[in-house]
């Protein structure tokens, strides 16, 4: 897409663009962002790969190890684990966020009362902090959930979930999709809305019934909105930190480290260079991610 | 059914509550035989609860006494209502400083983010038959599928190195990772302004820089604004990383700090609580008056993101 070309007047700015120089103002506006960004994040990249090939302690000697970080990392049994928890954590969180945002979007939209208020108070986990408010359901989970457990008689639940290392990941999913929702919900509220009205008319005088017009026109009409909020939460959620820090730790254990978590402890445990080569392999499956979304979303919202 | 449609629509037309054209759609879910559909209130009343219940628990400890906190009912009412936590977590946090550090990170990221992501973005846009702009804007597009635990420990210690493990490091680190989001978004809304408008400006006698200010950032407002509502969510919210890069605990933004009442004093729930409430607070304040902007700002960023 070009975008010069076209002006046949004005003397000095045609003439400029017909011979394709580039005023150097041009070059002031990116040069500077692209060199702080490539200090920021492409050096730091390098690095990180680098050493992935050392037996690096994060400082001191360091010698080349060609690829055995690599071969240790897919024999280990730690990595896997925060692997399978990372993406089982992911898709849960993924599926429950979807349908409580959109089923939420549905009422939000339809004619109630209180609208304004009601989403106002929807959105409200999206400007809270992920670590504050892991804290304060650290708190429930620990005190509250068990005593109401006991009160009811469910045994599974008169100890803290958090202390539970099969259970554990399910208040990480709850906490997490607490914040997570807000998000989507203002996208399927989009989507939602753009939906002509008059579609729905008809599916009523031909004699549609709610749940119908729900799932057979709502639906496959939001369906654009689904793939990106899918997309978009699955990738935030594999990063996940904050809110594991704020529950567990990562623990009981380490029933719930993620990904994340164990490339970050690198640093303390002492095996900087392995964590890096755990951190590249990360890095490919966000790119595979990405270019998944890339192929699924194109022509929806491309640029432009 | 049909003829109730009208009134439903009228009341929809009434009411615009986003700016995004809430008058497109009618009532769809069960009406039964009035305009306002009260099971659908009910159940999302019932649902706001979730939100509610963690948000009242948070005060409601905030502003229980020592004694009353310690039996660990997180529902009962304060009472008596006490301000000890407050006066407590005010100084072992530091929350004066962990404030000044968290608006300084916050204002320093949004503003960084803008301004650089806004240049950028103008020159690629008006130099995308240019390989060096056009390469470059895929080069900044790449650090989308960079997740910042991948390049963490590098950043820690080059941050370390170059004096920058403070949150001057923190402000350039996030605006860095904000980048790509934002540089997509103003390429994309750049692309829609008729280049006609710069020319007249430029005949006039505007340089570049002039125009850029005087025209091109202006138009851009909206879009500024999706930016900065991402990063400011995004730079407020941030435990990650200026957790792992400043080094100086005395310097840790405010959602960092809170981190005291999980080491030391973590029996003192009315003191934690209290210290919660003041670092959401700011936020869900600044919230509840330009909500209809955030809402359509990350609406908006989303989508076209």
């Amino acid at each position: 897409m070009t975008t010069t070309t076209t002006i046949v007047t004005g003397g000095k700015a045609a003439a400029r663009r017909s011979t394709r120089r580039v005023e150097p103002i041009y070059y002031f506006f990116l040069l500077p962002t692209l060199v702080l960004f490539t200090l920021a994040i492409t050096v730091p990249g390098i690095i990180g790969i680098f050493f992935s090939f050392t037996d690096s302690i994060g400082l001191g000697e360091w010698s080349f190890t060609g690829l055995t970080n690599y071969i240790a990392i897919f024999s280990d049994p730690a990595i896997l684990q925060s692997y399978l928890f990372t993406f089982g954590f992911s898709v849960a969180t993924v599926i429950v966020v979807n349908v409580a945002a959109f089923l939420l979007a549905v009422g939000l939209t339809a004619q109630i009362r209180f609208k304004k208020a009601l989403r106002t108070v929807f959105v409200i986990p999206m400007v809270i902090s992920g670590i504050i408010i892991a804290y304060v359901f650290n708190f429930l989970f620990s005190n509250s959930v068990p005593e109401a457990g006991a009160a009811l008689g469910i045994p599974w639940l008169e100890t803290s979930l958090l202390a539970n290392p099969d259970l554990a990941w399910v208040a990480i999913v709850i906490v997490t999709a607490w914040q997570a929702i807000p998000g989507t919900l203002l996208i399927y509220i989009a989507g939602l809305l753009s939906v002509p009205g008059d579609v729905y008319e008809a599916a009523g005088l031909d004699g549609a019934s709610k749940t119908q017009q729900l799932l057979r026109i709502t639906l496959p009409l939001v369906a654009g909105y689904v793939v990106i909020n899918v997309i978009l939460g699955f990738k935030g959620f594999l990063n996940a930190y904050d809110i594991i820090v704020g529950l567990t730790g990562g623990g009981p254990g380490t029933a719930t480290r993620s990904v994340a978590m164990s490339i970050i402890l690198g640093f303390n445990g002492g095996d900087y260079a392995y964590q890096m080569a755990n951190a590249a392999l990360f890095f490919i499956v966000a790119i595979v991610i990405s270019l998944l979304q890339l192929s699924l979303t194109r022509g929806r919202n491309t640029l432009s | 059914m049909t003829a109730l449609n009208q009134p439903a629509l009228a009341v929809e037309q009434a009411e615009l509550s986003l700016p995004a054209a809430d008058r497109s759609r009618p009532r769809f879910r069960r009406v039964g035989m009035e305009r306002v559909n009260w099971s659908t209130t009910t159940i999302l009343v019932l649902c706001s609860l979730t939100v509610l219940l963690p948000l009242y628990v948070t005060i409601s400890m905030a502003l229980k006494s020592g004694t009353q906190v310690v039996d660990g009912n997180a529902f009962s009412f304060p009472s008596p209502i006490s301000f000890d936590g407050f006066v407590q977590a005010w100084t072992l946090t530091k929350f004066p400083v962990g404030l000044a550090i968290s608006l300084l990170v916050t204002a320093g990221t949004v503003v960084a983010t803008i301004i650089l992501a806004a240049f950028a973005s103008y020159a690629i846009a008006r130099n995308w038959d240019r390989k060096l702009f056009r390469y470059s804007f895929f080069y900044l597009l790449a650090a989308m599928f960079i997740p910042f635990p991948v390049v963490a420990l590098p950043q820690i210690q080059l941050t370390g190195r170059v004096g920058l493990d403070n949150p001057v490091g923190v402000i350039i680190l996030a605006t860095m990772f904000q980048l790509s989001f934002s540089v997509l978004l103003f390429t994309a809304f750049l692309r829609s302004i008729p280049l006609e408008l710069e020319e007249s400006a430029r005949i006039d006698g505007a340089t570049t820089w002039q125009t850029f200010w005087q025209l091109i950032f202006p138009l851009l407002a909206p879009m500024s604004a999706t930016v900065g509502i991402f990063a400011f969510l995004y730079a407020w919210n941030d435990f990650m990383m200026p957790s792992l890069i400043i080094s100086d605990p005395a310097l840790q933004t405010l959602p960092v700090r809170q981190n005291l009442f999980q080491t030391q004093f973590s029996n003192n729930y009315n003191v934690a609580f209290a210290s919660y409430l003041m670092a959401m607070a700011p936020a869900i304040v600044a919230y509840l008056f330009t909500q209809r902007w955030v809402m359509a700002g990350v609406t908006q960023g989303a989508i076209k993101g």
